[in-house]
């Protein structure tokens, strides 16, 4: 469904990613894994087109997205959550969501906001909230359930377990089984192999913009000594 | 009793084209970061367009037909500005696109000029309203009860369109986060436009509007500038019920001022402004700003580094070719060559709290100017020496500047910006409006050198030495731990802090000293013209300063002085003909879209390339 193929990319003249290349299937859940640094973000946004890779190229839905604007890459069913989760602060939930809603689309699942409620039900009683009045786990579904308005096909999801409470991230893992079970396919960043293992199908590892692994999550665990080489314990 | 509530609502209905036109300019600064100067020419445009549909158009539904249409016209040119200007720039350093809009500025005038020619055009009466209701005995035009009850609504629409319509709420979340409106699937690009056009359609509107009041004319364009400038900051940037209340506190003030106190009406304004910003730093509804978060992202900025030995021999051969020039030019060659070298100096002293100190000044005139009226005023009043007068100058713009400095740096950003304009009117009202002292529009006149300096040639020297001395002192200053100091809090207030740098000290100093430079300017300069008028003082005089400084180059130490000897010999070719603002706003466009890094910075990425110099990253 999504195919990076020799993808780099560049900040000024920073080369921070290098020949990226892997492809997520349609219904997979997979894990980018790596340290600090390694490049995660940077992936997703030049997923996004927030940052245009220099050289290689992104396709989604068998469709060459490099170069395209965000808004489009976005209309084409692409969600993208935020790593620093971005909610808009003077708005209230419910005006978060608003930003976020697309019409829907062909052989996507359709949300409504009481659909997005009944998954996230902190959200509901917050409704009339602004954003900088949740806390940093509600604004965290927040940025879920707004990116979810689009009616993605595919969702980008930036360390989602980064910075919130335990009892939330279980929650957060819940959340993600249940959008694979919808149809969904996700694509998450994560630095530890905590909450991988407990959502992901797939693995890449990257480090230092370079990619060090690709397999499936029981190989992984076969290969203990990558995972010492290339995460954070 | 009847006189105050007359007033009153007199202030009330003027009110209206004033909310107008700063709503506008809030809700475009709200979303773009776009300080619109451009946004009084609008309003001009408004007027002139009702003015014509009110001819064509027959009856009272024509005259209501065509303040709208006018509204919506203006509307669709703010659209096309914006896509054909803005959009090329919107990833420009900060604040450039303040040059883009001041050149729009000049196009229009001149278009303005060309269309409708240049007298006062008499707006007609509005049908059916054109006599008074009494109101307690006193006479109320009755389209300013109209007026009244007009602006209301506008502003209740306005504020639906923003708080209750996903229009609105995309309005605000691209205030805060464009990049992330964009992930989401919205067209931001269209948003933009769409602000825009939305609020220079407002200001057609009340330009229009206002039309049977005060019909139009082509100054109405700087005129209500300031006004509204003076609005939005009291009212508190982006916020629409606070431009709301700010614009009705200034009309009203102004009705009653021009009642009791006709020769401040001015002044007051900008006092109330100062003291809002005193105790409430960002308006009255406004909050504080974050700007730049997930904004504009530009490139780091270059460190500057000493001159070389070529560069040092490029100016040493420049300064011998201007120390050579009495010997083959003329007269006026002479005159014209002392214009630039002071007018550069008055950029570079800009330019160094700018580009080193990172703080955009829109009022720097005041010290120019004030350097030229301290010591015209002493050589009027205290028939003081001609040599102590001068060297008065630098020293009264400096005084004057460290004052200002210390009330204004308590803000930020286009807070900061906008005070600086605002002390620098009221320095212009005051001399405007206090003619027995200052002379008012009059002038000071007869303020010549002492006689070892008057001769042309003589005087050029004088000039020559002190302006080039100036600029050297700047640059030293640069290089000098001051200088790192003030770069420093420029890049990182924090880190500057932390590393045990007093920033608000140093920024202070900075101010002062660039004022003092300044001042230096504006005392060579009242000598070298034997005069000097509030227009000195006057904000199209620091546009001028800005202008240059950005055409020249913000990121580069020369900046100030190639884009002040550009501008000014430019301005002197161009001024011959007839549309020359024209012509110079066109241009001005031109080098905006097409060098955003400045003329310098722009050669200097060309040399780069063709490998004629090395790049920054590549020393180490």
């Amino acid at each position: 469904m999504l195919e990076l193929s020799a993808v780099n990319s560049f900040y000024g003249k920073a080369h921070v990613l290098n020949d990226l290349s892997f492809t997520v299937a349609r219904g997979q859940v997979v894990a980018l894994l790596g340290r600090n640094g390694a490049g995660k973000t940077t992936t997703m946004k030049s997923i996004m087109q927030l940052v245009t890779p220099r050289s290689g190229k992104v396709t989604f839905q068998g469709r060459d997205i490099t170069g395209l604007a965000t808004h489009k890459v976005a209309k084409l069913g692409l969600g993208y959550v935020p790593e620093e989760r971005r909610i808009f602060t003077d708005l209230t939930v419910l005006e978060n969501l608003e930003v976020g809603r697309q019409p829907a689309r062909d052989g996507s699942y359709t949300w409504t906001t009481e659909m997005l409620f009944d998954l996230f039900p902190n959200l509901a009683e917050r409704r009339g909230n602004r954003g900088k009045a949740l806390s940093g786990g509600e604004q965290q579904m927040l940025t879920i359930a707004r990116t979810l308005m689009g009616n993605p096909s595919f969702v980008l999801l930036d360390e989602p377990s980064e910075g919130i409470a335990p009892v939330i991230v279980e929650q957060m893992a819940r959340v993600i089984i249940q959008l694979k079970q919808e149809g969904l396919t996700v694509l998450l960043s994560e630095q530890n192999l905590h909450f991988a293992r407990a959502v992901a199908d797939m693995a890449v590892i990257i480090e230092g913009g370079t990619q060090k692994f690709t397999g499936t999550l029981q190989e992984l665990n076969d290969h203990p000594e990558i995972r010492d080489a290339y995460l954070s314990v | 009793m009847g006189l105050f509530i007359a007033q009153l609502l007199t202030g009330l209905a003027n009110a209206g084209a004033l909310f107008m036109v700063a709503s506008g300019l809030s809700l475009i600064f709200g979303v773009t970061r776009i300080v619109n100067f451009a946004h009084g020419s609008f309003y001009m445009l408004g007027a002139y367009i009702g003015y014509t549909l009110m001819q064509v158009l027959p009856g009272a539904v024509g005259f209501w037909g065509a303040i709208l249409l006018a509204g919506i016209a203006v509307g669709l040119i703010g659209m096309l500005v914006e896509i054909l200007v803005l959009r090329p720039v919107y990833r420009a350093p900060e604040l450039f696109q303040l040059v883009a809009t001041f050149g729009v500025i000049l196009v229009v005038q001149d278009l303005a000029l060309m269309i409708w020619g240049p007298d006062d055009l008499l707006g007609p009466r509005a049908p059916g309203l054109k006599g008074v209701v009494r109101i307690m005995g006193e006479p109320i035009p009755k389209y300013d009860i109209a007026l009244l009850v007009i602006t209301p609504f506008v502003a209740l629409g306005l504020w639906y369109l923003i708080t209750k319509t996903r229009v609105g709420i995309l309005v605000r979340a691209a205030t805060q986060d464009r990049e992330m409106v964009g992930a989401l699937g919205v067209n931001q690009a269209w948003l933009f436009t769409g602000v825009f056009a939305l609020g220079c359609g407002l200001a057609g509107l009340g330009g229009a509007l206002q039309l049977p009041k005060g019909g139009a004319d082509l100054l109405m364009d700087f005129n209500i500038l300031t006004a509204v400038f003076v609005v939005v900051v009291i009212g508190g940037m982006g916020s629409l019920p606070g431009a709301y209340l700010a614009a009705v506190i200034i009309s009203v003030l102004n009705v009653f001022g021009v009642t009791y106190l006709p020769q401040s009406t001015l002044v007051l304004m900008f006092v109330v402004m100062v003291l809002v910003l005193m105790i409430r730093p960002y308006g009255l509804f406004g909050r504080e700003e974050v700007a730049g978060e997930h904004g504009q992202v530009g490139e780091p900025e270059r460190p500057i580094k000493p001159a070389g030995l070529q560069v040092r021999l490029l100016v040493g051969a420049g300064v011998a070719a201007l120390a050579s020039l009495p010997l083959i030019g003329s007269n006026f060659t002479q005159v014209l060559a002392t214009d630039i070298l002071i007018f550069c100096l008055f950029a570079a002293s800009l330019h160094f709290l700018l580009g080193l100190g990172g703080l955009v000044s829109f009022g720097h005139a005041a010290y120019f100017g004030g350097g030229a009226y301290v010591s015209a005023l002493l050589m009027m009043h205290v028939n003081t020496p001609m040599e102590l007068a001068f060297m008065l100058a630098p020293i009264g713009a400096g005084m004057a500047a460290l004052i200002i400095g210390w009330v204004c740096l308590r803000l930020t950003g286009v807070y900061f910006a906008m005070l600086t304009l605002a002390f620098a009117q009221l320095l212009w009202s005051l001399v405007f409006q206090w003619g027995e002292f200052t002379g008012g529009d009059d002038g000071i006149l007869g303020i010549w050198p002492a006689d070892w300096l008057s001769g042309t040639t003589t005087y050029y020297y004088f000039a020559l030495v002190l302006s080039v001395g100036g600029i050297l002192f700047l640059r030293h200053v640069a290089h000098s731990p001051f200088g790192y100091a003030l770069r420093a809090a420029r890049d990182s207030e924090r880190q500057a802090e932390a590393t045990g740098i007093n920033t608000r000290r140093v920024r202070m100093l900075a101010f002062a000293f660039a004022g003092m430079m300044a001042g230096l300017a504006g005392g060579l300069f009242v000598f070298s013209k034997g005069s000097v008028f509030p227009n000195e003082l006057e904000i199209a005089r620091s546009f001028d300063a800005l202008i240059v400084v950005f055409l020249g180059g913000v990121k580069t130490l020369s900046g100030g002085i190639v884009g002040g000897a550009f501008f000014k010999g430019v301005e002197d070719v161009l001024t011959r003909y007839e549309y020359w603002r024209l012509a110079m706003g066109l241009l001005i466009i031109f080098v905006v879209i097409v060098a955003p890094d400045g003329i310098v910075g722009t050669l200097r990425k060309a040399a780069e390339r063709f490998g004629l110099s090395r790049k920054a990253e590549d020393e180490a």
